[in-house]
C-alpha cells in the first residue's frame, strides 16, 4: 500500500513536470506578448528592451529552467500585464471559486445522494424517471447556455438575483446553482447504482425478514454500504469545485481561479498562464491521486 | 462476452491443425449489429438525422447566407413573437444575420468538427489500447504514461491551450480535442486487450505463427468493439459540449463562420432583448446531446449491462 502510494506520488509529479513543460511551450507558441503590451509607437529598439526585461529573450530552455526553479520555491513569476506578483494574483482569485465550488461540492454530494436514494428505492416508479430525466439533462445541457437562460429568466424577467459579478448572497445563487446541476448527475448515477446493488443483497433480505422498518433497513443498514463509490467520486468533483469553472466565472463575472487562467490566455500573460493552469494541474492530480490511493485501499487487487 | 471467432479444426495426417476462419469475428459482428439496429429508439434517432441533414445540406436548407448582414432587420423577433417577421423564422441578430440559417450552418461546422474529433480519438486510442495491451511490458508503460498524463490534463482549460496557441481554426480545434481525448478509449481498449490475450483462441493464434498484427486486427478487434464503441457513445457528447464551449469562450473556429458555441456567445449581449439569438443554437446543443446520450444509454445497456459503470477520471468536462 505505501509503494503503491509512493509510486503514485512519483507518476504524478512526473506527469505534472510534462504538463508545465507543454504549457511552457504552448503558451510562448501562441505569439509575441511584447506586441501586446507595448505603444504602437514603440521602436524595435524600445520591443528589443522590454523582451529582455522581461526575460524574453533568453532560448525556452533557459527561460523554464529560470521558472522551474524559482517556482519550487514559491516565485511564479510577475504577470506581464499588471506587474502583480503572480503567486499574490492567483492567491486572491482562487478563494472566490472556492466560495461558489464549496457549496456547489457540499450540495451536489447531498442531492446526490437523497435523490439517488430516492431513485433506486423507488425503482421504476415516477421518481426513479425523474430523477433520471434530471441526470440526463445535466449531462446533456451547456454550461454556458443554461447560465444565460438562468440569468434570463431570474435576473432579467423576474428581477430576482443580480446578473452578474461578486457581492452579496445573491450574487451566489445563480453561480452556485448551475454548478451544483452539473456536478449533479454522477453522484446521482453513482449512488442509484450501488443503491440498486445493495438492496440486491442477502443481508438486507435478512433485514427485512428480519421484521425491521423499511425506513429502518434504507437508511440504516444499505445506505452505509452504498456510500463508499460517493468517496471516489468526491474526489473527481473535488478537484471541478476546487479549480473554479472557467465557463460560469465568465458568464457570471465571477472574479475566480477559472476566469483568471481564461484571461490570461487571451493576453498571452505567459507567467499567468504557467501560474493558473499549473495550479490547477497541481488540483487535478491531487484529486485523482486521492482518488486512485482510495481506490486502491478498498480494493486490494489494484495495487502494483 | 462471447467470443466470436469461429475457429475449424482440421485433422491433416493425424496433426490437429486450427484453421481460424478469417472473417468470422467480423461477420458475427455484423449479424449482431443488424439485430441491434432494428430495434433502436425511434426519436432520438429521427432528431440526430435531422441534425446530419441539416450539417449535410446546409447550402440547400439555409434560407439566406449565414454571413449575409442586413442592418435594416437587426434584432427581428422570431415570428411566432410579436414583431416577427416570416421572413427570418428564428429571428435575426444584431447585424440583420438570420438565426436560422446560421444554425443550420452551424450545424454542419460542429457536427463535422464533433466527427473528426471522435474519428481521430477513437481510431488513436484504438491502435494504442491494442498494441499496449498485447504487446505489454515497457511499451505498455510508455504508451500509458502518456495516456495517463494526457487525461491529467486540466480538461478545458488545456483545450483552451491549445486552441489560443496554435491559432484559431477548424484544424486547431480538432487536434486540441483529440489531443484530450485518446486516452480514455485507449485505457478501455487495453482493459480489454488484458483481459483477452490469455484466453485459448489467442493463445492458439500465437502458437499456429500469426503475427501480432494479424492477432490484433483479426481475434482482438472483433472483441474489444463492444467496449469500444460503448466509449464513442461516452465520449461524443462529450466532444459536442467541449467543442461548443470552446467556442462560446471565443477559442473556436473564428467569426464570422457560425459553430454553436459562438453562436450562443453573439447573444450574450442581448439577454435582456433579443434572446432568441442565444437561445436557439444552445437548445440545438442541448437537444443534440441529450439524443446521443440516450442513445448511447440504450446502447450500453442492450450491449451489455455489465459495462454500464465504466470509470473514467479526469475525463474532458464542458466546464
Amino acid at each position: 500500500m505505501g509503494r503503491y502510494l509512493l509510486v503514485r506520488c512519483i507518476e504524478s509529479l512526473v506527469t505534472l513536470v510534462v504538463i508545465s513543460m507543454v504549457v511552457f511551450v504552448l503558451a510562448r507558441a501562441s505569439g509575441d506578448p511584447v506586441t501586446l503590451l507595448i505603444s504602437d509607437k514603440a521602436t524595435a529598439q524600445d520591443m528589443a528592451l522590454l523582451k529582455q526585461q522581461l526575460g524574453l529573450d533568453q532560448p525556452v530552455p533557459v527561460q523554464y529552467w529560470v521558472f522551474i526553479t524559482n517556482a519550487v520555491t514559491g516565485n511564479l513569476g510577475k504577470s506581464l500585464a499588471d506587474k502583480g506578483d503572480v503567486g499574490r494574483l492567483i492567491a486572491d482569485r482562487f478563494p472566490n471559486s472556492l466560495l461558489i465550488g464549496g457549496p456547489a461540492l457540499a450540495l451536489s454530494t447531498v442531492l446526490g445522494i437523497a435523490l439517488g436514494v430516492a431513485a433506486a428505492v423507488g425503482r421504476n416508479t415516477w421518481v426513479d424517471k425523474a430523477v433520471r430525466v434530471v441526470s440526463i439533462l445535466g449531462q446533456s445541457v451547456p454550461s454556458f447556455w443554461l447560465a444565460i437562460m438562468l440569468i434570463m429568466v431570474f435576473s432579467v424577467m423576474l428581477r430576482l438575483v443580480p446578473t452578474s459579478g461578486m457581492g452579496s448572497l445573491d450574487h451566489y445563487v445563480l453561480p452556485v446553482a448551475v454548478l451544483t446541476f452539473f456536478a449533479l448527475p454522477l453522484r446521482t448515477r453513482l449512488m442509484r447504482s450501488s443503491m440498486l446493488e445493495i438492496l440486491d443483497t442477502e443481508y438486507v433480505k435478512l433485514a427485512r425478514a428480519k421484521g425491521l422498518s423499511e425506513g429502518s433497513v434504507i437508511w440504516r443498514h444499505a445506505l452505509k454500504n452504498a456510500l463508499s463509490p460517493q468517496l471516489t467520486s468526491f474526489g473527481l468533483t473535488l478537484a471541478f469545485a476546487i479549480t473554479g469553472s472557467v465557463v460560469v466565472e465568465t458568464v457570471f463575472a465571477w472574479p475566480g481561479l477559472g476566469q483568471l487562467a481564461y484571461q490570461a490566455m487571451l493576453s498571452r500573460d505567459y507567467p499567468l498562464i504557467q501560474g493558473t493552469v499549473l495550479l490547477v494541474a497541481v488540483f487535478v492530480l491531487a484529486s485523482n491521486l486521492l482518488v486512485d490511493v482510495l481506490y486502491a485501499y478498498v480494493d486490494p487487487r489494484i495495487r502494483y | 462476452m462471447t467470443e466470436s471467432v469461429a475457429s475449424r479444426v482440421v485433422e491433416h495426417h493425424g496433426v490437429v491443425r486450427a484453421r481460424l476462419s478469417r472473417n468470422a469475428g467480423a461477420r458475427a459482428s455484423g449479424a449482431r449489429a443488424w439485430g441491434i439496429a432494428r430495434k433502436i429508439p425511434i426519436v432520438p434517432t429521427a432528431i440526430i438525422g435531422l441534425f446530419m441533414v441539416f450539417a449535410v445540406f446546409a447550402p440547400l436548407l439555409a434560407p439566406y447566407d449565414p454571413t449575409r448582414i442586413a442592418l435594416p432587420q437587426k434584432l427581428t423577433p422570431p415570428l411566432f413573437i410579436e414583431g416577427g417577421n416570416p421572413a427570418y423564422v428564428l429571428g435575426t441578430d444584431a447585424l440583420g444575420r438570420d438565426v436560422l440559417s446560421r444554425l443550420i450552418w452551424g450545424a454542419r461546422i460542429s457536427l463535422t468538427i464533433s466527427a473528426a474529433v471522435v474519428l481521430l480519438s477513437s481510431a488513436v486510442g484504438l491502435f494504442v489500447g491494442l498494441a499496449a495491451g498485447y504487446i505489454g511490458g515497457r511499451t505498455d508503460s510508455f504508451l500509458m504514461r502518456f495516456a495517463d498524463g494526457s487525461l491529467a490534463f486540466p480538461g478545458i482549460l488545456m483545450a483552451l491551450l491549445f486552441a489560443i496557441s496554435l491559432g484559431p481554426g477548424v484544424s486547431t480545434v480538432i487536434l486540441a480535442l483529440s489531443v484530450l481525448g485518446w486516452a480514455s478509449y485507449a485505457r478501455i481498449v487495453r482493459g480489454e486487450v488484458l483481459r483477452l490475450r490469455n484466453l485459448e483462441f489467442i493463445v492458439g493464434a500465437r502458437v499456429v505463427g500469426a503475427s501480432a498484427g494479424r492477432i490484433m486486427a483479426t481475434h482482438l478487434f472483433p472483441n474489444v468493439l463492444d467496449a469500444w464503441v460503448v466509449m464513442i457513445t461516452l465520449q461524443i457528447g462529450l466532444v459536442v459540449l467541449s467543442e461548443a464551449t470552446l467556442g462560446f469562450l471565443g477559442a473556436g473556429v473564428p467569426p464570422p463562420t457560425p459553430s454553436w458555441g459562438s453562436l450562443v456567445s453573439d447573444g450574450r449581449n442581448f439577454i435582456d432583448s433579443a434572446w432568441w439569438i442565444s437561445f436557439f443554437p444552445g437548445l440545438a446543443i442541448g437537444l443534440l446531446v441529450l439524443c446521443v446520450n440516450y442513445l448511447g444509454d440504450w446502447l450500453r445497456d442492450t450491449l451489455d449491462p455489465r459495462l454500464r459503470r465504466t470509470r473514467q477520471p479526469g475525463e474532458l468536462t464542458a466546464f
